[in-house]
């Protein structure tokens, strides 16, 4: 009668620690270039090694160029971090995928990408969207860099137990609206600290309609919820997700894997110390207006909140206004949010046949590597360069900033990522609104934001 | 190291959901080592008012924060707290903070005390009326005193525990008996293999 979080903590608490919290066995630990230098040096200091190296895996994203990945980068420091990271992996013995290598990309995509994301697992990697991975039916914690060094050393958290929150959503999304518009609309009722102290398990035959990469951008959200960890059960969409990726068990293993991953499913009757439900179809295109994700209003609908929130004078909104209408700089399509294949055929299906409005700067920037060949292959970046979009080299990007794609003064980004935190898209005054892929693509044609909707029938030729 | 009481004065600041791209923007974080964040501190919310906390000479020297809910939410970054360790911030009183963020302080020694939304506002208060006044925090009963106001604040008690006892950091207690932790790997089927 145990929720999976239960059933996955109890198969990983190695003991109560004379602390009082519990020790828990890290079962895949992802590392990149941001926030393990320090966690490195600090295992040097102590002449510890790393514990389990073949279950640690790292890549660079957060700072790679996107224009042009030549060495040595520009940025003398992005190159130091880059190049501290390959003297790490190398002297530690940690799988490292290079700039260069065919499975580089932003960590939360290629894990589950990878299959080295599978259900029942622990998963623990220095940055707050691993939840992301708990789409996979893992448990999925997002890491500051001292614990980053505690798993390097131990391949173990110390941690206290949270509350299950079960969220249902049922009913059929009406066209227009995503994955995206449902995690928002979750954050915007729940709060953005609504979720402290809990894992959210998202459920409803909303959720168990989903693909893998529908249900990573409801789980990647979650810790803008507050939530720590997010996940859905996992069941024969994930499985067959899973099915011939490179990390993932094959021929019979795969069968025996299948039937231990089913186990770690919460039980039909398992207790919730939480419960809320939200009807797929009450769910709008949704676009965020301020300064948190949890600031947002369906496209239609006018914002509502008190007039003295900083979030208005930052924004330049009013109480009352509606987002549809405000004039865009920016549109970025991309992130561990909605940097996905997927992603990039919503905004395509936007996109074909039309063209970016003159006075906006349009991006696509893929989550990995295999997202851009596999988007190459199909032809879409031809779609995107067409319209007048810049078709990107894969990374974190605008999403943060940490690279040279950052926004300038007070400019206005339609964004596809998971933060309109004030300075987030890298210039102090930017302004991001946050929404689906698709509807920045529409915003990146109409120029300023509209309501997909008026542009989901396809242009004739 | 034990920590059951922090003395010290007082810096109040304002506002929920102060994210930690707010306490550290990512530009900071292109470097491989912590030294020197806190110059970063708040820098584009201090470039914009003049009058922030943290630029305010009334609060220099001052060790303990006084903050609203939600704080620190947002990216798991632990440059926001090394900042403020760094800064000379030993505890933070506040209404709440995000998971994340505590975790990541409470591995630096400074603990997050939360008490009623009520009570943090008026020892704000208090403070921004007398910034010499001096505060006192007990690790144990979760008191908070500031002059002749009290309040009572609380940390989680596997936290608070771990405090007192000196356990705070606990890397050399995941080291120990470290053969369990191969016993548990040994026992997961996707370690051992299916």
């Amino acid at each position: 009668m145990a929720t999976l979080f239960q059933k996955v903590w109890d198969a990983h608490a190695v003991r109560t620690l004379p602390s009082g919290q519990t020790q828990l066995f890290v079962g895949l630990h992802l590392i990149h270039e941001v926030t393990t230098p320090q966690a490195f040096d600090m295992l040097r200091q102590n002449g510890w090694r790393v514990a389990f190296p073949d279950r640690t895996f790292g890549t660079i994203d957060h700072i790679v160029p996107t224009l042009t990945r030549a060495r040595p980068f520009l940025d003398v420091m992005a190159e130091e971090m880059t190049a501290s990271l390959e003297r790490n992996c190398r002297d530690f013995g940690v799988n490292l995928w290079k700039l260069d290598a065919e499975e580089q990309g932003i960590v939360h995509v290629i894990g589950p990408e990878l299959g080295l994301t599978q259900p029942g697992m622990t998963i623990a990697c220095g940055d707050s969207h691993t939840s992301t991975h708990g789409a996979m039916g893992a448990i999925a914690f997002g890491i500051g860099t001292s614990q980053v060094r505690d798993v390097l050393a131990s391949q173990c958290l110390s941690l206290d137990p949270l509350n299950v929150r079960r969220i249902d959503v049922s009913g059929t999304l009406r066209p227009g609206v995503f994955a995206k518009d449902v995690i928002l609309t979750i954050i915007r009722r729940l709060g953005v600290q609504g979720g402290v102290g809990y894992a959210y398990e998202y459920g409803g035959t909303t959720i168990d309609g989903m693909t893998i990469d529908e249900r990573m951008t409801v789980c990647n959200m979650s810790i803008e919820g507050g939530a720590r960890v997010g996940y859905v059960n996992p069941d024969d969409t994930t499985f067959r997700y899973l099915r011939g990726r490179p990390f993932a068990p094959a021929g019979a293993a795969f069968d025996r894997a299948v039937s231990w991953w089913r186990q770690q499913a919460s039980d039909p009757n398992a207790s919730y110390d939480d419960r809320v439900h939200f009807d797929a179809n009450d769910i709008e295109p949704t676009v965020t207006w301020g300064i948190n994700p949890g600031q947002s209003v369906g496209v239609t609908e006018p914002i509502e909140g008190d007039a003295g929130d900083e979030a208005f004078a930052f924004m330049g909104f009013e109480p009352g206004a509606r987002v549809a209408g405000t004039k865009i700089d920016v549109a970025f399509i991309g992130s561990c949010t909605n940097g996905r294949l997927s992603d990039l055929e919503a905004a395509a299906d936007i996109v074909r046949g039309r063209r970016v409005a003159k006075h906006v700067q349009a991006l696509v920037v893929p989550g990995s590597q295999a997202v851009r060949r596999a988007a190459e292959a199909s032809g879409l970046h031809e779609v995107f360069i067409d319209a007048g979009f810049e078709w990107r080299g894969p990374g974190c990007s605008m999403c943060l900033g940490m690279n040279p794609d950052r926004l300038q003064g007070r400019q206005v980004c339609a964004s596809s990522s998971n933060r309109n935190f004030k300075g987030r898209q890298g210039s102090p005054t930017g302004r991001t609104l946050l929404m689906s892929p698709a509807m920045v693509a529409a915003a990146a044609i109409a120029g300023e934001i509209v309501d997909v909707r008026q542009m989901l029938e396809p242009v004739s030729a | 190291m034990t920590i059951a009481h922090i003395e010290g004065r007082g810096l109040p600041l304002r506002g929920d959901d102060i994210d930690t791209d707010r306490i550290m923007p990512a530009r900071f974080l292109v470097s491989v080592s912590f030294e020197g964040l806190e110059r970063h501190l708040f820098i584009d919310d201090r470039a914009t008012n003049p009058a922030h906390p943290f630029s305010d000479d009334r609060y220099a020297g001052a060790s303990i924060l006084v903050v609203n809910a939600n704080f620190g939410c947002g990216s798991s970054r632990e440059h926001a707290p090394q900042g403020l360790v760094r800064r000379g911030i030993r505890a933070i009183v506040g209404e709440s903070f995000s998971e994340i963020f505590q975790g990541n302080a409470a591995m630096l020694g400074m603990p997050c005390f939360a008490a009623s939304g009520a009570e943090v506002e008026r020892l704000q208060r208090r403070i921004e009326e007398n910034p010499a006044t001096s505060l006192r925090l007990d690790v144990r009963t979760g008191a908070v005193e500031a002059g002749d106001l009290r309040i009572t604040a609380a940390l989680p008690p596997a936290r608070r525990d771990a405090f007192l006892s000196g356990q705070w950091n606990p890397t050399a207690m995941l080291l120990d008996r470290f053969e369990e932790v191969r016993a548990i790997a040994a026992r997961l089927p996707y370690v051992r293999g299916f």
